[in-house]
């Protein structure tokens, strides 16, 4: 993107991390309100590629030197691996648990595996999603 | 103890091991690591030998889908007891051997990591209990020997190798899959063992029949019988650990297993009894003859393996004829037969496991396994010259090696089976005898060229390219101790007799009161038949053996352009070409056209069975009013929609379609579904996006010169399309296939634990769709960074071919 905007740029850096923190509020709120591993996963990415598109990809790679492939990967692994967690236990394959654990300043906090596995759809959306259009971009 | 569960996963485990160990540790060659893995399971299954020597059994059941039925249920008794321990027997001293084998530049990890996959493989399939995972893991062991076949993939020969084996091998897995889904349907079961005791109830069903050929199909195919043998030669391209391993010892016997295990079910009647021992006799007469022929040492081998293993298979045909008579004191001499089969199992795993590891040793210490560079070798390489000689000896059936045990049994089973009149034997039975022994015959004349024209005659060290002679020390200690066992087996044969083979029997026959006693194993039963006919094959063995110049133009009559191999060469490429002739055919480049292609499938498909059966109907007296705010955005939509046919330009197009995805955002708004707006805004957005990175590459706007003809039928076609659309949704609303879920969320929150209702079905009631799901993605992203970054990274070298 060779043009370079001033305004978009001053509003993204502000942007980005309300952006960011609705991700992370999205996925937290998905246990109870509307929200979710999937959506969050795509909140992210679109907050990576607003920064992808006001500053160049060079830029970014630099502050953010993360390889969006392995952030894929990385995220298929989990929501497997806690399909597989269950069997330790000797329960059916991807068997969810849950609890609720008091935790001092937080307060009464439900935990629970689908957590686990809806971070893995959240680090695989944002994996492919980000790789996808990177991709494609950096072809041009 | 360790549980079976757990011996299976335990190889997959340490592959995961592997390219880390492999990096790190470089002062000790990988292999020694591995070494670890069959040994400790080895230990384990070995110490289960004395309850399971005692008739017990052990089941361990681990769910794994259980709303399919689908239960990794392991079940350990002599049959998979058998198997087992020359997995993981078989597979220590391949490893140990490998270690010597293969140096470190070559690239082990690959090569670890594929013989483990394979092992834990191998061992699902002999352990599992349920016919689905067996099946999976049946198929794992077809594409680990894949890659291990092809492990030097810039040979063409290997990789010709390994895409015959594969495309023979999986095909016959289908075929073997389709019979399992036929038991499935007949007995509602999968577990063998429930199979197992339905057994009376299936015999008269219209499938028994189909079910058995498939399943005999895929037994067949992988045991390399003929007429699908033409794999395993060719399978010889693999590193000799390899071949010793996969191709003889282990993965050729699973289609062993699979007779055996299934014998209880199918055996008894005609058709089986007739399709596996024929079939069996059959692979025995024309592995041997063809064996002869070889030249390459290796090659030799596979058509040896071939012919034994139809030995083993015609003698487990031969007892299922006990079933068919049921048990009586006179019955029990037909299930001999078996026993014998069994016996030779192990007896082959040992002679033909040391006579690979010692070609191994003579073609990497020689450069050469062609028998007509090779010769005089016997006092260069004293220790492998013996080994070899007790394995061919043992392979031929003489005395004393255990070969000459299990071959004397074989004799006997044929020779009692002339005796019996069901089945039409009367008119065929004396065949058995006569084909057994001409391949006995063969047999014996290319034992005898292994040992004589390798290590007898001239040395013809000039010829050669490499001149040391025996190898280091460790790489001999594996073919030794097989050695060792050879004769081992023979001065003690009823140890292994009662404590591994008879338990295997009793899984065989479940319904029939065996005694260990009634199966002694003897060296020297009385000058009767059995020994005549070994005599008569020493005598003319050895005529043929020295006269062989003289008539093994023989072979001439065998042309190659007529072979079953020509016969494969010919129907892939024909099948390689037809199928390009098709595809070359509807694939025009035209995006255009294969929208065209999906839209009149969906009409066809959906359209037509909204048709058929007669689903159209719908009731909307029921339905909520519309509201002003939904006029509104179905205006909205109406007017964008019909605008994109008119845009002049591509940008607006994109914008207009992006009016439809934020209106439909708008919608579930209105109809208060949050979760499905914040989705479809933020798809829609990133949508956009990529849609404007794509942009860049489109070509020029132009007029489309289409002629009215086409118009008409796209008009047509999106008309049609819309229609469905219309119907499904009007139909849907209104129909009621299935019980409602929606208790489901109502119970959410004490079910999952969550309020939220959607991503409690996400994440748990369908959280098997949801991991697919995201594997799929993952899938899709690979994909795309492949094709994009990959492109233009073109091969500096060609490496292939060489």
């Amino acid at each position: 993107m060779k043009t370079n905007d001033v305004i978009l740029h001053m509003v993204t850096k502000i942007v980005v991390f309300i952006i960011l923190t609705l991700a992370i509020y999205l996925f937290i709120a998905g246990h109870n309100q509307p929200g979710g591993g999937f959506i969050a996963g795509l909140v992210l990415s679109s907050a990576f590629v607003l920064l992808y598109l006001v500053n160049d990809i060079d830029t970014i790679n630099k502050g953010l030197p993360l390889n969006f492939m392995v952030v894929a990967a990385v995220g298929v692994f989990l929501s497997v691996a806690t399909g597989l967690g269950a069997l330790v236990f000797g329960d059916p394959f991807l068997t969810q648990t849950f609890t609720s654990k008091y935790f001092s300043f937080i307060g009464e906090t439900a935990l629970s595996t689908v957590t686990l596995f809806e971070a893995g759809v959240a680090l695989t959306v944002v994996g492919v999603v980000v790789t996808i259009i990177l991709s494609i971009s950096e072809d041009v | 103890m360790l549980t079976i569960n757990l011996a299976i996963i335990i190889p997959f485990l340490a592959a995961i091991f592997v390219p880390l160990i492999n990096k790190k540790i470089t002062r000790f060659h990988t292999g020694w690591f591995i070494l670890v893995v069959p040994t400790i399971l080895f230990i384990a299954l070995v110490r289960y030998i004395p309850s399971i020597a005692k008739g017990e059994t052990f089941i361990s059941k681990v769910a794994w889908i259980p709303s399919y039925g689908i239960e990794f249920t392991t079940y350990l008794d002599g049959l998979s007891m058998i198997f087992g321990m020359l997995i993981t027997g078989i597979g220590s001293l391949v490893i140990l051997y490998s270690i010597y084998y293969l140096s470190s530049e070559e690239s082990l990890t690959h090569f670890y990591i594929y013989l483990l996959l394979f092992m834990g493989a191998m061992l699902g399939v002999v352990f599992s209990d349920n016919l689905m995972v067996l099946y999976v893991f049946w198929e794992l062991t077809s594409i680990s020997s894949f890659l291990l076949i092809a492990f030097w993939y810039h040979r063409k020969q290997s990789r010709y190798g390994a895409k015959k084996s594969i495309l023979i091998t999986v095909s016959g897995g289908f075929a073997m899959l389709a019979g399992f889904i036929m038991l499935y349907m007949m007995t509602g079961t999968l577990s063998i063992r429930e199979i197992l005791s339905s057994v009376g109830t299936i015999h008269d069903h219209a499938l028994f029949i189909p079910a058995m050929v498939l399943i005999l199909l895929g037994a067949f195919t992988k045991s390399a019988q003929f007429p699908f043998h033409i794999w395993l030669p060719d399978a010889m391209e693999a590193p000799t650990p390899v071949s010793a391993y996969l191709h003889s010892a282990t993965m050729v016997k699973a289609g062993i297993y699979l007779v055996a295990r299934f014998t209880p079910v199918f055996g008894g009647g005609e058709v089986w009894f007739w399709l596996v021992s024929g079939i069996g006799l059959l692979t025995l007469l024309v592995g041997s003859f063809f064996a002869i022929r070889q030249t390459d040492l290796k090659a030799l081998l596979a058509y040896s393996t071939v012919s034994q293993l139809g030995m083993i298979m015609s003698m487990l045909g031969l007892g299922s004829a006990a079933l068919h008579l049921g048990y009586s004191q006179e019955s029990v001499i037909y299930t001999q037969a078996v026993f014998a089969g069994l016996f030779h199992l192990v007896n082959h795993s040992t002679f033909k496991g040391a006579l690979f590891m010692v070609i191994g040793i003579i073609d990497l210490q020689m450069g050469t396994r062609d028998i007509r560079r090779l010769g005089g070798l016997m006092t260069l390489m004293p220790i492998s010259f013996t080994v070899a000689m007790l394995g061919s000896f043992s392979m031929a059936g003489l005395p004393p090696f255990s070969g000459f045990l299990s071959k004397e049994m074989f004799f006997t089973s044929v020779l009692n089976i002339t005796e019996l009149d069901i089945f039409s034997l009367h008119t065929w039975s004396m065949l058995f005898p006569v084909v057994a022994w001409v391949a006995s015959v063969f047999t014996f004349v290319y034992s005898m060229i292994i040992v004589f024209k390798t290590f007898f005659g001239e040395y013809k060290g000039k010829r050669l390219d490499k001149r040391r002679f025996e190898p280091p020390t460790g790489m001999l200690v594996s073919p030794v101790i097989l050695g060792g066992l050879i004769l081992g087996i023979f001065f003690f044969p009823n140890v292994v007799g009662k404590n591994i083979i008879f338990p295997a029997m009793e899984s065989v026959f479940p319904t029939f009161a065996l005694k260990a006693k009634d199966f002694p194993i003897s060296a020297w039963h009385g000058f009767n038949t059995e020994l005549k006919m070994t005599i008569g094959i020493i005598l003319l063995g050895s005529l043929l053996f020295l006269l062989y110049r003289y008539w093994k133009g023989i072979y001439r009559l065998f042309p190659e352009e007529f072979s079953l191999d020509a016969l494969y060469n010919y129907t892939l490429s024909g099948m390689e070409k037809g199928s390009s002739k098709v595809t070359k055919g509807y694939m025009t480049g035209y995006l255009r056209d294969y929208l065209v292609y999906i839209y009149l499938f969906f009409v066809t498909a959906i359209g037509g069975v909204l048709i058929y059966t007669g689903a159209f109907s719908f009731d909307i007296s029921h339905d909520s009013p519309i509201t002003a705010y939904e006029w509104i955005f179905v205006f909205i939509m109406i007017t964008s929609g019909l605008a994109i046919l008119f845009a002049k330009s591509r940008l607006t197009a994109i914008l207009l379609s992006s009016v439809l995805g934020f209106s439909m955002a708008f919608f579930f708004v209105l109809f208060r579904a949050p979760d499905l707006a914040l989705t479809q805004t933020i798809v829609e957005t990133v949508t956009t996006v990529l849609f404007l990175l794509c942009f860049y590459f489109l070509p020029e706007w132009t007029k489309e010169e289409t002629p009215v003809k086409s118009k008409i039928t796209n008009g047509v076609i999106s008309f049609l399309v819309g229609m469905v659309f219309i119907v499904v949704g009007l139909s849907v609303n209104s129909g009621k296939l299935y019980e409602s879920i929606s208790w489901f969320f109502e119970d959410a929150d004490v079910l999952a634990g969550g309020m939220n209702i959607v991503n409690a079905i996400l994440g748990d009631f369908r959280a098997f769709d949801t991991m697919l799901e995201v594997v799929v993605l993952f899938i899709a992203g690979i994909g795309v960074f492949s094709f994009i970054k990959l492109r233009n990274e073109k091969r500096r070298e060609k490496i292939e071919d060489q």
